[in-house]
């Protein structure tokens, strides 16, 4: 049996072969950010004698009067209106829920579902209202920060390469083979178990392995930029897409070529 | 009795170093994927690794849940091979303990627990080779590791030891100065403000002398905390670079 090894090997950093510096207002916590009191403080800030400071790391963002500090990396923080893709662990006991919900959604199922209101504390409260949401069947699940899924008007991609893709706000992303018919009647909670075809596997796995490596290498998530590193990482083979030196290669040629279909 | 020969007449250390001199810290964020924050800490020969979870969810019984802010929960641990004896030290044990409930208290005044009522924030640290100032190198660490998760901190917490021989302060005790017995002070500074989040001493210091320990202490600290937070402004420059405007 062939096996591969590798030596540890220092690797320049990243930032250096990009070329370019930042133009944003870098901070960390303790640093005063401003000692205007004019502004109003929003997230990773707090007052302290006068002056606003930082209580994060990372850079700031001034929308008019608003002053706060985003963070590299965040837990995530639920917005109404977010697409979320998650595992039910424990479901509320009630009367009129035994009844109705349990034939159809279980604690273990993997579900996506639309964010319909945020409690102070922080919690969310879900919804599957529509018949696009709901359980999911067979696919593959992957799991980045939440900070590098970006905003978007839909987070459902069916991808021209023969998968489709929900992008979770909190970081969950599932891919999954495009279903061959949409299936209205059924809506979200009968689950596709019928065997997926090898080639679908295959476009499946490379997409894992593309959107792993665009996150190791720091880029936000979006369906062109996982499309433009599908694109780039067909002449390798799928396993090979994880090794550091393809990785730069296959991402530096996805960066490039979202910098020119902008510019 | 000849004992070793802490402070030489020139003013050098048994390392080579200066009293008020620090050893040499490098320091890594971000070294774990799978964690909310991680980071390394080498401060010479000691060396300490930090993970946070959180925040999240109490796990366990809800009945511990504050209503109004976070609980932060510490862990230490100690590897086996971590001293010059490879010593077996089971999970829940005095020191393991005591050290946990320090590093709570330290971080407990630090982080502002309020942003996230009901919640949890676990930290582990653990020390893979102990070259005396544990406790400052879990710190740091922990510091690091906080700021890589994200969770919103008043300021740094820098920690550093001192000790105190031939009527001068030393900075930054190695083990060989700790086991020789003298006074060690270990102090945990909120740099920006000069708040002391933690001072803990033991063996006996004459009252005269704890200023110039505690100065000498402090000053170490500031040290400390201007290489961490170079080692984040570096991180965070980075992480911002490839991430684009």
């Amino acid at each position: 049996m062939a096996m591969e090894l590798r030596l540890p090997v220092v690797r320049k950093p990243l930032s250096e072969s990009l070329g370019r510096d930042t133009k944003k207002h870098l901070v960390v916590p303790g640093d005063t950010i401003t000692t205007d009191t004019g502004f109003m403080r929003g997230h990773g800030t707090y007052m302290g004698e006068e002056k606003l400071i930082a209580s994060v790391a990372g850079s700031v963002e001034r929308v008019n009067k608003l002053i706060c500090v985003k963070a590299l990396k965040t837990r995530y923080n639920g917005e109404v209106g977010d697409i979320v893709v998650g595992r039910i662990t424990e479901r509320r006991r009630s009367a009129e829920d035994e009844l109705a919900m349990r034939g159809f959604l279980q604690e273990g199922d993997l579900i996506s579902a639309e964010v319909q209101a945020v409690f102070s504390d922080g919690a969310v409260s879900l919804h599957t209202r529509s018949l696009k949401y709901g359980k999911l069947g067979q696919g593959v699940l992957v799991q980045v920060s939440p900070s590098l899924v970006k905003r978007q008007k839909t987070h459902f991609h069916d991808l021209p390469c023969g998968a489709s893709v929900i992008l979770g706000n909190n970081g969950f992303i599932w891919i999954y083979p495009t279903p061959e018919h949409k299936e209205e009647d059924a809506g979200g909670f009968i689950a596709n178990l019928e065997p997926v075809s090898l080639t679908d596997r295959e476009v499946i796995s490379r997409l894992r392995n593309c959107i792993v490596s665009l996150v190791t290498q720091r880029m936000m998530l979006y369906d062109t930029s996982i499309l433009y590193c599908y694109e780039a990482s067909l002449p390798h083979q799928i396993k090979d897409i994880l090794k550091p030196e393809i990785m730069e290669e296959i991402v530096m040629e996805t960066r490039q070529r979202l910098l020119e279909q902008e510019g | 009795m000849a004992g070793l020969e802490l402070l030489s007449d020139q003013g050098y250390r048994v390392d080579g170093r200066r009293a008020g001199e620090l050893r040499k810290i490098q320091a890594r964020m971000g070294v774990f994927a799978q964690a909310d924050g991680s980071a390394y800490i080498e401060q010479g020969n000691t060396k300490a690794l930090a993970v946070v979870y959180g925040p999240h969810e109490i796990r366990g019984s809800r009945a511990r849940a504050l209503p109004d802010r976070a609980l932060v929960n510490c862990q230490y641990s100690s590897a086996t091979f971590s001293t010059g004896e490879r010593k077996r030290r089971p999970h829940g044990d005095r020191k393991s303990c005591e050290m946990g409930l320090q590093l709570r208290q330290t971080f407990e005044a630090a982080i502002l627990t309020q942003l996230h009522p009901r919640s949890q924030i676990d930290i582990y640290v653990q020390v893979l080779q102990a070259d005396g100032g544990t406790y400052a190198a879990c710190v740091n660490a922990a510091t690091l590791a906080v700021l890589d998760a994200g969770i919103p901190m008043r300021d740094f917490v820098c920690a550093c030891s001192a000790g105190f021989v031939d009527s001068t302060a030393l900075a930054d005790l190695s083990h060989v100065e700790e086991a020789a017995g003298g006074p060690q002070l270990a102090l945990a500074l909120l740099p920006a403000s000069g708040q002391i989040a933690l001072l803990e001493m033991d063996a006996r210091l004459h009252e005269d002398h704890l200023e110039q320990v505690l100065e000498a202490a402090a000053r170490a600290a500031r040290d400390v905390h201007a290489l961490l937070d170079r080692v984040v402004r570096q991180h965070v420059r980075e992480a911002s670079i490839l991430l684009g405007d």
